[in-house]
């Protein structure tokens, strides 16, 4: 703890509004500064992305590979919400690998096997993760037994168990509705055109509704006597985000339309960064990893937060799960080898803690989807597996240097 | 002047925004004791972490000139090089490490080939021991030590690096008085060998009890320095709080009304060792506005009973009633036990009470959630002001509800704690410890929140080892030893002579 003589600070506190007009440049670009620091992650996506569209010649962002870049990586974004929500915990999980794969196999099972309509084989499936999260959060909700070590565990349960449903061949193929999980895409719903208009209102209704929310909460912020940022700067990120995401779903557009893994987890980022942040759940979950003894004598039933944690977790995995499968059209042996440590990773580059308390969806998403640039660059570069692992490793070690380096200097600590 | 060993001239320390130190000037004179007092957030432990290089040359404006040569020291080894050795208020001591072996820490002895020569490490740590009369076999691990030999491991660390210059922040912080007094009688017996201390406290009987010298420090300003012959109380906490503070305890006209808290035959026991009785058959109660005191000596059972009583938070093998409004209540879980009416602040704010990384806002909400709660989501704007409202009715220092509970300084980290109880609007608050290690500005302003909450028809108790505060604020006290409730006062009958009979008294063996 600082001994700051807080007395002086007052002044400090007042924020934008009431400061004199001859300090307005200064405290706009202190704003533009504190944003920057905060949304580092998202400016070193920027950067990979740049540095990645020189390196192919341009190849990274043609309509086709941004698509794919989604369609490849969604399985580990999905499991990077549950994995950053368990870290936010204190907590860790290496199993969703073997679950992924556990569950892959069952549904091959019930979708391929036994001929099940394949909606039910979904929620089956899904209902399978849940029980395996259920598992393994009892063990460690209930039983006290470290995240570590559980989960540790069920990397090997899971695994072997994927093997034993799976005997020693392969499940495939998969019924087109299961496939389009993985590949499918929404083409030409509207008909034929060279730009698809679907994807182009999606994405103009996304952006309306980004500026009415982010208007309203900065009105209702400022309704409140909280201090907000200036307009203008408040003004040119909503442009900024606005063009991301217009040539986003432009790139999208000319292509084969809106993937259905993209609508997967847009719906899953929406849900759970509500959760995380505006749920009494999302509240707990974060006071649990910032002082579990504090949580605990604050009357939060943090066991049975930990313990639905986990079964979200499964849940997660299975879905991740059945995306790949469907993605390969195949429920193999190998199925999410190294998921869990492409999740953690994304989780820790999008600025987890490994002692808990802190990270958020989004960030764990960028981390993810930094991730996955890279993957995508390399490969389209011909650098070999063996390059590739290195670099990702060195990447998550700079991106936690970066983070840590950062607190310091603000004095956080 | 060439009989001072250290002066820091002119010390000017500014963080980002905030000027923690002003100009700041401190001479101490070759083996004296000199207390340094001032409130939370004067500026007291950052002048101390500059001098000893936690904020390095550089960082500082001024000069620190320690046995006449201006030093440049760059992070805390350069200055225990030169003899300055600082220890902290949290004691960095590894727990699983024997006495020894943390004495010799990154300074170990060694033998024949560069090993360790345990057999010369132990002897030598036998004498430092001898030296601050800690009679402790060195092999012993440091977990199983009190807080109070702890302490003394730590100066015997610190006499192991050859230390001139000893700095002592809050030493007594966390002891009791036999602890206290020991710790007090060394660092005079210390002061006979030749050691200079600057001691760091809250506590003015203390002070005036061993110091030569006082200096008090406030807003980052050195206000005086006094001699010895010149101190008194009344003085000191003029300088600190620049103002007369004419009683140390706010009036209060008790408005004692029915029975709101009614506890009988309250047993637990030790959680790991079932056999042993922590909680003794305790019969208690509490009426609306009535503050109530629980006078226990560390380890009497006094948090042991409140943290056992609210959600079976400690002990094992739990038995007893609980009456609230003369109506059986359970408090089994900690969210029964909110819900029933009660309220625990703890003792050790930082390890129990509060989420150090997290803001005032998500702190104040955090036991009480479900009253933010619209349509399954948090209303955060809502939430902004409720703490926003708690910041300015509780007076937290803070450049805003958005502030980081772990950077504020104690006294106000104690009322972000109040400040959830209240917001969970509970009908009896138990106070535990509720002043411990906060100035004496802090502490008349939790006195008065206290005794606005008992006006308000609240039942309050409050658990303290400090006899003075509780016959200051209480309306009734009742004493614990043992884990027997061995007395109960009016406040009229209460007097510390009295309560230190009842918080002694053991049990017929």
């Amino acid at each position: 703890m600082t001994d700051l003589d807080t007395n002086t600070t007052e002044s400090v506190a007042v924020g934008s509004r009431v400061n004199p007009p001859e300090n307005r440049f200064t405290d706009w670009f202190s704003h533009v500064l504190a944003d920057l620091g905060k949304n580092g992650i998202f400016i070193a996506l920027i950067l990979v992305v740049v540095v990645f569209q020189i390196l192919t010649d341009g190849v990274l962002l043609r309509p086709q590979n941004v698509s794919n870049l989604i369609v490849q990586n969604g399985y580990i974004l999905i499991l990077a919400i549950g994995m950053v929500m368990v870290i936010v915990a204190g907590h860790i999980d290496l199993s969703v690998g073997s679950v992924a794969a556990f569950v892959g196999a069952i549904s091959g099972v019930f979708a391929v096997n036994w001929g099940m309509p394949t909606w039910i084989a979904i929620v089956l499936s899904l209902a399978v993760g849940a029980l395996v999260g259920a598992w393994q959060g009892f063990w460690i909700a209930y039983v006290g037994i470290p995240a570590f070590i559980v989960t540790l565990a069920g990397m090997l349960i899971f695994r072997g168990l994927a093997l034993v449903v799976l005997g020693s061949s392969n499940i495939g193929s998969f019924p087109e509705f299961y496939r389009a999980l993985g590949n499918g895409y929404l083409t030409n719903v509207l008909g034929e055109f060279a730009v698809d208009p679907l994807t182009m209102g999606v994405a103009i209704i996304a952006v309306v509704a980004m500026i009415v929310g982010q208007v309203r909460s900065r009105r209702g912020r400022a309704a409140y006597g909280q201090a907000v940022e200036p307009l203008t700067w408040f003004a040119a990120k909503i442009v900024l985000i606005t063009a991301a995401v217009l040539v986003f779903a432009y790139a999208i557009a000319i292509f084969k339309g809106i993937p259905v893994t993209l609508i997967i987890l847009a719906v899953l980022v929406l849900v759970y960064g509500i959760v995380m942040n505006r749920t009494v759940f999302g509240r707990h979950i974060y006071a649990i990893g910032g002082n579990l003894h504090a949580a605990e004598l604050s009357g939060i039933k943090t066991r049975n937060v930990t313990f639905w944690l986990f079964v979200n977790m499964g849940v997660l995995a299975a879905l991740a799960g059945l995306v790949f499968t469907a993605r390969l059209n195949l429920a193999g042996p190998k199925a999410g080898d190294g998921f869990e440590l492409e999740a953690i990773s994304a989780a820790f580059i999008g600025g987890a803690a490994v002692t808990g308390g802190v990270g958020t969806i989004g960030g764990a998403i960028i981390g993810g989807l930094i991730i996955g640039v890279l993957n995508n660059g390399m490969s389209i570069m011909g650098i070999g597996v063996e390059w590739q692992q290195a670099v990702k490793g060195l990447v998550l070690l700079l991106a936690v240097a970066f983070d840590v380096f950062n607190k310091r200097r603000s004095g956080g600590r | 002047m060439a009989n001072n060993i250290l002066e820091m001239r002119n010390i000017t320390k500014t963080f980002p925004g905030v000027k923690a130190l002003q100009d700041v000037t401190l001479d101490v004179a070759r083996g004296e004791v000199h207390a340094i007092c001032g409130e939370n957030g004067a500026g007291k432990s950052t002048l101390m972490k500059v001098l000893s290089g936690v904020y390095g040359y550089g960082t500082y404006e001024g000069d620190i000139v320690f046995e006449n040569e201006t030093m440049q020291f760059r992070d805390i080894r350069d200055s225990e090089a030169k003899g300055i050795v600082i220890i902290h208020q949290e004691l960095a001591l590894s727990p699983f490490l024997s006495i020894a072996e943390n004495i010799f820490l990154n300074n170990e002895i060694k033998g024949f080939g560069g090993l360790i020569d345990w057999t010369k490490t132990n002897v030598e740590a036998s004498k430092l021991l001898a030296r601050v009369g800690l009679r402790e076999n060195p092999t012993t691990k440091v977990r199983d030590l009190g807080v109070g030999k702890q302490q003394l491991v730590e100066i015997a660390k610190a006499l192991s690096k050859r230390v001139k210059l000893l700095i002592l922040d809050e030493p007594t912080a966390a002891l009791n008085d036999e602890d206290s007094a020991h710790l007090l009688d060394l660092i005079l017996s210390l002061k006979g060998q030749g050691i200079t201390s600057i001691i760091i406290s809250h506590k003015l009987n203390e002070i005036k009890k061993i110091s030569d010298t006082v200096t008090v420090i406030r807003d980052g300003k050195a206000i005086e320095t006094i001699a010895k012959d010149d101190v008194t109380e009344e003085r000191i906490i003029k300088d600190m709080v620049g103002r007369d503070l004419e009683h140390r305890y706010p009036d209060h006209t008790p408005h004692i009304g029915d029975e709101l808290l009614r506890v009988e035959n309250w047993t637990a026991y030790h959680p790991q060792d079932p056999s042993r009785i922590m909680v003794d058959n305790v019969n208690l109660n509490v009426r609306a506005g009535e503050i109530v005191g629980i006078a226990g000596l560390m380890g009497a059972g006094r948090t042991e009973f409140a943290m056992s009583l609210f959600g079976r938070s400690y002990g094992s093998k739990i038995s007893g009633t609980v009456f609230k409004n003369g109506k059986e209540i359970k408090t089994r879980t900690v969210s029964e036990a909110i819900a029933n009416g009660l309220a625990y602040a703890t003792e050790d704010r930082k390890f129990y009470g509060l989420n150090l990384i997290e803001d005032i806002k998500r702190n104040i909400s955090m036991a009480s959630l479900k009253k933010l709660e619209k349509a399954g989501l948090v209303n955060d704007n809502e939430e902004y002001k409720v703490a926003d409202g708690f910041r300015k009715s509780m007076n937290i220092k803070a450049p805003s509800v958005l502030a980081k509970v772990g950077k504020l300084s104690g006294g106000n980290q104690q009322k972000v704690v109040l400040s959830k109880w209240i917001y969970s609007d509970p009908d009896v608050l138990i106070l535990d410890e509720p002043t411990r290690g906060i100035d004496v500005g802090a502490k008349y302003e939790i006195y008065t929140i206290i005794n606005r909450l008992a006006a308000e028809g609240k039942g309050i108790i409050v658990i303290s080892s400090e006899l003075p505060e509780l016959i200051g604020i209480c309306d009734r006290i009742y004493a614990i030893s043992e884990g027997r409730i061995t007395g109960e006062l009016p406040i009229a009958e209460a007097t510390p002579e009295t309560l230190i009979k009842y918080m002694t008294m053991e049990k017929a063996r």
